[in-house]
């Protein structure tokens, strides 16, 4: 019966991920099938929410992948941007194409790495046309798996010492390690691979992933629907991780550790593997943090960062994955875009308001974060997911 | 050998002004067990209110005024965003510093417009002195002896007074103190008063050295603190201030050399080793998990 059950559900949310994502494709490309003229402002390519629905993506991965570490394993890490990173970096040093490498070295004379994985795939498909497009798909899907991989293996060997570490002390380690890892990827004696302090640029971004035909017009519009594909793959990787035996081991290990191990949970491969794991997704997000902004540089990646992922995960309500999903999508669409009109001067009447220039939004919004921490400490969610309520919703129907 | 000792003393001259931060962390470590991360902010703050009380008053009723601002400041922000979660788990309240640390940056941001501002040139500290044949300002040399001797009357203060004695006995165990009558509200009240006026007159002293505050000018000295506090054993206010010393010289010794960018990577790597040869610093008491 319970098996049953969860297959249904299995099912159901599969079925809701395509829906999600096909609504992505239309509503990208909804302003090309409409005439012209009639197009409303907001669905037209160049809009705030595209940019919104791309950097939600990306970062509702970075909290997913957060949430597992800090709210099913219990594991105060502050370490998120510096996997970002990580996982940035070495997407974007695999990805440069070689013809371009000397542009964006110049200052060192060139790359060390002189391989792209896109090149490469280049030479077997070809260049041009259907051949190019899945040599640079395969390019960057293999770039995006190794960053994540990158991030997992640097999370494995911080975590041996780190992880024995108690709460607010692993916080502050793994925080400087973020730290170091920043100032490691600025230094100049590293500069032909990471190209020092410069930002590296000119590799696959999601826009690349726009369909065009011959004449350079785009045809179909893939650039929001590529991040949304990826995060929905990793964050339903992330669903069947939790749902498994490790992640009820994780959850036993939030609870109470001591307890945990009574019961023959091996803590240190426990803790160890949630790390890696929030780490190697970490790395795919960041990989998709570079192709946003379009390019990988190291002071981006600051504790600011972190901090706004860890934001993002309390206002989603801890331990809950469709609680950070949505709340990032919020988090990301009332900084960016809803609460804008904060930033500039407006006139009503002839009254000019007060308060509103730049840098009110930003007020306002950590205004808005203090009230939920102290007030709402639960979150959006709390520690329950989308289906639990929509489950009890129809279970108080019924009994209606 | 002239190269080595200015770096030496501008070491121990951060040093010190890191001491005074370092010094509000690990007191309210020892009593909250909360890494107060706002505290870097409010150091800041006092630096900016430096600078708009001078640019109206004189120096010598704007300087005690920024003190009260900040003690202020530091009040407020125990009694608004820390107290309603003294039942709370740990690491709520940790968040809730965060999220005051991420309020202060961005209010500082919209009332600065973002622009990084200049503090006022202090008449007398500022001024250049010759010491071993290198020139350099009177703060360096005075900053040293001037944490000396706060540290010297705030351990009278810890070790000799009424008040001292309800704050060792809040930080020994909370709900006893409790117990026996101790307000341990007021108690931590005054934690955060004494931290914030020590982390006003460290600002006077960093910014008339490092002069240009931007909103987040407070984030990397607050973070080197704290590494400071972990490094001479949390909750041991001596240890917090041979912790600064050591790092304010490690960071100025690397500064020195080729490897500048890892100046802070180096204080870092310190702590992390600190925190698995020795997870309870220098100083620490040896604690024992209940289960």
């Amino acid at each position: 019966m319970v098996q049953q059950k969860n297959k249904k559900g299995a099912y159901m949310a599969l079925l809701a991920c395509v829906v999600m994502l096909c609504g992505i494709i239309l509503l990208e490309n909804i302003c090309v099938m409409l005439p012209q003229d009639s197009v409303p402002n907001v669905l037209k390519p160049t809009s705030q929410l595209f940019a919104v629905l791309k950097k939600g993506a990306v970062y509702s991965l970075a909290a997913v992948s957060m949430n597992l570490l800090n709210g099913f394993t219990g594991l105060f890490s502050l370490g998120q941007a510096g996997f970002m990173l990580l996982g940035a970096y070495t997407y974007a040093i695999l990805s440069v194409p070689v013809a371009d490498r000397a542009a964006v070295y110049y200052l060192y004379g060139g790359s060390a790495v002189n391989f792209s994985f896109q090149d490469m795939f280049g030479s077997i498909f070809g260049t041009e046309g259907v051949g190019g497009a899945v040599s640079m798909g395969l390019g960057v899907m293999i770039a995006m798996i190794l960053a994540g991989c990158v991030a997992a293996m640097f999370a494995y060997f911080i975590g041996l010492p780190v992880l024995r570490l108690k709460s607010d002390y692993l916080a502050i380690a793994t925080l400087g390690f973020a730290e170091i890892i920043k100032a490691v990827f600025q230094w100049q004696a590293l500069g032909p691979v990471t190209n020092g302090a410069n930002m590296i640029k000119s590799f696959p971004t999601f826009s690349s992933f726009n369909i065009t035909d011959a004449s350079g017009k785009v045809v179909l519009r893939l650039a929001t629907f590529f991040p949304f594909l990826i995060s929905t793959i990793c964050i339903a990787m992330i669903c069947l991780l939790i749902n498994s035996t490790y992640g009820r081991a994780f959850k036993a290990i939030r609870e109470d550790e001591t307890a945990a191990e009574a019961m023959g949970i091996n803590l240190a491969k426990h803790k160890m593997l949630s790390f890696c794991t929030s780490a190697f997704f970490a790395g795919v997000s960041g990989a998709m943090f570079a192709m946003f902004v379009t390019n990988a540089q190291a002071k981006v990646y600051t504790t600011t960062m972190t901090y706004e992922i860890l934001l993002i995960v309390v206002i989603g309500g801890i331990g809950s994955i469709s609680g950070s999903v949505l709340a990032t999508f919020l988090y990301v669409a009332c900084s960016e875009w809803w609460l804008r009109f904060l930033d500039s001067e407006t006139v009503i009447g002839g009254v000019k308001l007060p308060f509103l220039r730049a840098g009110f939004r930003m007020v306002v919004f950590s205004i808005i974060i203090m009230i939920i921490v102290l007030f709402f400490r639960k979150g959006i969610m709390g520690d329950k997911e989308l289906p639990d309520l929509l489950k009890r919703r129809t279970r108080k129907e019924a009994a209606k | 050998m002239e190269f080595a000792i200015s770096v030496l003393i501008s070491g121990i001259s951060v040093g010190g002004q890191y001491a005074l931060i370092a010094i509000g962390y690990t007191m309210v470590y020892g009593i909250l067990r909360l890494i107060n991360f706002a505290h870097g902010d409010v150091f800041m703050v006092a630096g900016l209110l430096g600078i708009y009380l001078t640019a109206s008053m004189p120096l010598y009723l704007s300087m005690p005024l920024v003190l009260v601002f900040t003690v202020l400041l530091g009040f407020c922000i125990e009694r608004a965003a820390y107290k309603p979660l003294r039942s709370a788990p740990r690491m709520s309240v940790m968040i809730s510093a965060i999220g005051v640390s991420y309020l202060i940056q961005n209010t500082a941001t919209y009332i600065t417009g973002g622009q990084p501002m200049t503090y006022p040139v202090i008449p007398f500290l500022s001024d250049t002195v010759k010491i071993a044949g290198t020139s350099t300002k009177w703060v360096t040399i005075l900053t040293p002896f001037l944490v000396l001797l706060l540290v010297v009357a705030l351990t009278q203060l810890i070790n000799h007074t009424k008040t001292g004695m309800a704050m060792r006995a809040v930080a020994k165990d909370f709900e006893t103190a409790q117990l026996m009558g101790i307000r341990i509200n007021t108690i931590i009240s005054i934690t955060f008063i004494i931290g914030s006026a020590l982390a006003a007159v460290g600002s006077m002293l960093y910014f008339t050295n490092f002069q240009a505050i931007t909103p987040t000018a407070g984030a990397l000295p607050g973070l080197r603190a704290f590494v400071a506090a972990v490094v001479g054993g949390i909750g041991s206010i001596p240890g917090a201030v041979v912790g600064a010393f050591i790092i304010g010289i490690c960071e100025n010794v690397i500064k020195s050399t080729e490897f500048t960018v890892f100046s802070d990577a180096g204080t870092f790597a310190l702590l992390i080793l600190i925190l698995v040869l020795k997870p309870t610093g220098l100083f620490g008491e040896k604690v024992t998990d209940k289960v």
